[in-house]
């Protein structure tokens, strides 16, 4: 188990490509030794590296790889297995919108529409001003207030067009006002 | 009849002192100091507890193949990985009363001679998470886990894993695989994880509602507890009904209302007083109910024999305005995404059956496309590797049969494809 892998070395391995721009990789190593070394922990490892970058990045990911004593195939073979992780930079604001059953019969689907043509995205796209990520996902698990979307950690339920359309506006507002704009 | 929703309505109901009032953790410390574990797991074997996770396998009888196994460690598993569409039944436990799944946990690792306990949680529920790392920590400081519990000498801690998402995790071999760090496929079995679970040892999986129920059954004995609801399903059970009734929600009744009941006389009955036209009663891997079948009671037996089943108790409610083709066209969109990839039946006949289905609902479809989506559910059925695969085609062989006039209508009278599968996609 290695601690002294340099970003450098890394890139080597990865084949010696520059990455675009150079990600501060001090964070994962911190991560990975403050949680057990056990294999058993890759998952909170990789959430937690996700909860830094916002996504995991390649680099990120081999070095935890490196420092667990994994194969580099077994941490992207479970990054690519669950949905909540992401290779790519993501959104500031990530909005879910549920498309299970009990939503779907409850008008979930023109709460998609209506967030798709709001935020000029789709499933799985992130808007050019890194404003927000959109995924349409299974069962949030709130079926009592379908149709439901999640931003961020919150739930929004029993929605239509006209509760959608205010909540994307006042996301926005808010977004705007922490940026400082 | 409240007994796992007793606490949700009081105030601040996730904090340790909120749950002290209403005798939570009484029935722990009755267990560690007046009963010997096998007087525990005869205690949860009286109650005839089964299982609420979907499988109702008999809570006691897990309990006791794994406390017979004599490896050690062994572990404690709360599955709260609640990913069943139309199931929100555990999110109201573990965020109004997290208490008392940490304490049937510890009863249940006292029980079976485990010292560590994981609760597994779905990754969407994020808030659910962290209410519960706070309950663990409250516990902790009052002794109620930890180290030498209430002075007992027995040991027991929990750890909060938070899952990434995938509803295959909900199945205990694929969720142990995922606690291990590794990509979440079934394992098979057996062996069972009672003997070889968690790093091959003995384990115990429960469902967040099955482990909410043990602290009560300690307190009031399982005899009690087996005289709530039907005989050979006995207590309460929380029912998620979703759809369109006019209130969906968490209603918990005893084992055995009918579903009739339980929509007109609980949820307020249909929404716009439109008609009942289906109701999907385990959630979107259980097979449908019609008019006919209003009558059936929701338990693990009578939904059995009447050709679907209880699962996770989650209540799909659909009126006249369903079409019940799109219906189980979304299911079926669900379980493709969600098939884990491991076998080829469910991995690649999930995929066909949704193109069939796209194919249909473009207007392409024939009759014989019927005969043959019956033939892939059966082939799905029969020889998939696990229960995901093998429940997944229940909402398409059910609408086949009980409502096949409505894909009658999307496929009209044509007797052959006007294109192939190929070009609907």
């Amino acid at each position: 188990m290695s601690a002294d892998v340099t970003l450098e070395d890394v890139r080597e391995d990865a084949g010696g490509e520059e990455a675009e721009e150079q990600i501060d990789l001090a964070p994962v190593r911190k991560i990975v030794d403050s949680l057990a070394e056990t294999r058993g922990m890759l998952i909170p490892v990789l959430q937690d590296v996700q909860k830094v970058y916002g996504y995991v990045p390649e680099e990120a990911a081999n070095m935890v790889a490196d420092q667990m004593g994994l194969y580099r195939s077994q941490v992207y073979g479970v990054l690519t297995f669950y949905t909540q992780f992401h290779l790519t930079p993501r959104g500031r604001h990530i909005i879910r919108a549920c498309s299970g059953t009990a939503c779907h019969v409850r008008g979930g689907k023109i709460v998609i529409s209506k967030l798709e043509s709001m935020l000029g995205i789709g499933h799985g796209e992130t808007s050019e001003d890194m404003f927000a990520s959109f995924e349409k996902v299974a069962c949030l698990g709130a079926c009592g207030l379908a149709p439901v979307i999640m931003i961020d950690n919150d739930a929004h339920g029993t929605l239509d067009p006209v509760k959608t359309e205010r909540i994307v506006v006042n996301l926005r507002e808010m977004d705007s006002m922490e940026r400082g704009e | 009849m409240k007994i796992l929703t007793r606490n949700i309505n009081r105030p601040n109901p996730a904090h340790i002192d909120s749950y002290l009032v209403n005798e939570g953790y009484v029935a722990l410390p009755r267990a560690l100091n007046d009963m010997t574990p096998e007087e525990v797991i005869d205690e949860v074997r009286f109650s005839r507890l089964r299982g609420r996770g979907g499988a109702g396998f008999p809570a006691g009888m897990k309990w006791d193949f794994a406390s017979r196994d004599t490896r050690k460690p062994k572990y404690i598993i709360c599955n709260a990985d609640e990913g069943e569409p139309g199931t929100f039944k555990d999110r109201v436990l573990i965020e109004k009363d997290p208490h008392a799944i940490l304490e049937g946990m510890a009863i249940a690792g006292y029980a079976v001679g485990a010292e560590k306990g994981f609760i597994y949680i779905r990754g969407e529920y994020p808030e659910g998470a962290r209410i519960l790392e706070r309950a663990i920590a409250q516990a902790e400081s009052r002794s109620f886990l930890g180290k030498n519990i209430l002075n007992s000498g027995f040991d027991f801690s929990v750890t909060v894993h938070r899952g990434a998402g995938a509803y295959i995790c909900g199945e205990e071999t694929a969720l142990i695989e995922s606690l291990e760090g590794k990509r979440g496929q079934s394992r098979i079995r057996p062996p069972f994880p009672v003997n070889v679970g968690y790093r091959n040892h003995p384990t115990v999986v429960n469902n967040v509602e099955t482990l909410a129920s043990v602290a009560p059954i300690i307190l009031r004995g399982g005899a009690w507890y087996a005289g709530i609801g039907t005989v050979e399903c006995p207590g309460t059970k929380l029912y998620s009904v979703s759809g369109h009734v006019v209130r969906p929600g968490v209603y918990e009744l005893p084992m055995g209302v009918t579903l009739r009941e339980l929509i007109f006389e609980h949820a307020g009955g249909m929404r716009d007083n439109r008609a009942f036209k289906a109701a999907f009663p385990g959630g979107a891997s259980s097979s449908c109910l019609d008019e006919s079948e209003l009558d059936v009671r929701l338990d693990f037996n009578a939904l059995a024999a009447a050709g679907s089943m209880l699962g996770s108790g989650a209540v799909m409610v659909l009126d006249d305005t369903t079409d019940m083709v799109k219906a189980t066209h979304v299911l079926i969109k669900f379980f493709e995404h969600e098939s884990c990839g491991k076998c080829t039946p469910c991995r690649e006949g999930l995929f066909w059956i949704r193109r069939i289905l796209d194919s249909i609902l473009d207007g392409k479809g024939t009759e014989a496309d019927l005969d043959l989506l019956l033939d892939i559910c059966d082939g799905i059925q029969s020889t998939s590797f696990c229960g995901l695969g093998e429940a997944s085609v229940n909402p398409v062989v059910s609408t086949i049969k009980k409502f096949r006039h409505e894909y009658m209508a999307h496929i009209g009278n044509r007797v052959t494809r006007r294109t192939d599968v190929e070009a609907a996609s």
